[in-house]
């Protein structure tokens, strides 16, 4: 039964392997290239498993020691998982104790696998599940561990390394916006961001950004609404 | 940061981004419909959250020497590039090398 979940998982996540390779990569290399030995990136990638929130974690790390704000940017940055879960709520009941695990590594990807692909007849759908979250999370795992071995060996001027996280992002807003995502929610966070950066400054902007995010998206109405 | 305010930091990421995968399942176990707003919340939060990102990269970009450019620079040419192939892979790469090639000849 686990035989033929795993075989047919698999091609799902091969997609996602190439890119967890090369994004775990970068993350594990960037990790590297700030001081961090190999075991950081290698217990955070298994651990934490949300990319983009990793690549943010990488600056809280260096920065002054502010736990309530890591906490609270950390449910800010992954708050789409809410939403994620509210739709994996059919889908993952039913699964036993997999269920946990399937919440567990519940990252983009393999959210969008589980809720778009379905398995063929005869396999378990909870196990199909399991295995795809469990590849994409070795993936990253792998990739994240592989790209700060790389560190200690490959040596060049890394300054600037780090734009690679407002490259990812950067790419993730076009593809939001191309696949005809809510455009006026992205503008709303790049506003609210912009708005209290220039009042707070760089250094407490974030908290004040999220609360002015919560409170317009709070009140202004989605487009079916409107029209319903 | 000491390696104990490290591992705390960490820890309070790991809790963060528990508390968002297994609320919806803590809150509404077995077929109980979350309210309205929060399905609405849940729906534009992640395009606002990553509009937050972009910025919050950037929060930095305005000193010297460069004021800006070599981050406006190289968003140009990721936005350019994704919009012509559409890999993200190919983007992400060339968007930072072209950016570390800037701040390390041209800016620095």
């Amino acid at each position: 039964m686990k035989r033929n979940a795993f075989r047919a998982a698999l091609p799902h996540t091969l997609p996602i392997c190439v890119g967890f390779l090369f994004l775990g990569m970068s993350y594990g290399f960037l990790m590297r290239s700030k001081g961090f030995p190999f075991y950081y990136p290698l217990l955070m990638s298994l651990f934490i498993f949300a990319g983009s929130m990793e690549f943010v974690t990488v600056n809280l790390l260096l920065s002054a020691f502010q736990p309530v704000y890591a906490f609270l940017l950390t449910l800010m940055v992954n708050a789409r998982h809410i939403f994620y879960g509210i739709s994996m709520l059919e889908k993952y009941r039913g699964t036993g104790w997999i269920k946990l695990y399937l919440i567990y590594g519940m990252c983009d990807e393999s959210f969008s696998i589980n809720c778009s692909a379905s398995p063929p007849p005869g396999v378990d759908k909870g196990w199909f599940m399991f295995f795809v979250t469990l590849l994409n999370h070795a993936y990253w795992v792998a990739g994240a561990t592989l790209g700060a071995l790389l560190g200690y060996v490959i040596r060049f001027d890394t300054t600037g390394i780090e734009f690679v996280m407002t490259a990812l992002f950067v790419v993730i807003f076009l593809n939001q916006w191309e696949q005809g995502g809510d455009h006026k929610a992205a503008l709303t966070g790049v506003a609210c961001a912009g708005l209290c950066l220039a009042l707070f400054g760089s250094q407490s902007f974030i908290l004040p950004a999220m609360l002015l995010m919560v409170i317009c998206l709070s009140f202004g109405k989605d487009r079916k609404e409107a029209a319903g | 940061m000491t390696a104990a305010q490290r591992v705390i930091t960490i820890l309070l990421v790991v809790l963060g981004t528990m508390t968002t995968r297994f609320l919806p399942f803590l809150i509404f176990p077995e077929g109980k419909t979350p309210p309205a707003f929060i399905l609405r919340l849940g729906k534009v939060l992640p395009y606002a959250a990553i509009g937050l990102l972009v910025v919050y990269c950037l929060k930095d970009a305005a000193a010297p020497p460069d004021y800006g450019l070599a981050e406006g620079i190289a968003i140009a040419a990721v936005v350019l590039i994704h919009r012509w192939k559409h890999s993200t892979l190919l983007s992400i790469g060339t968007g930072t090398a072209l950016y570390m090639l800037l701040v390390q000849i041209f800016f620095s």
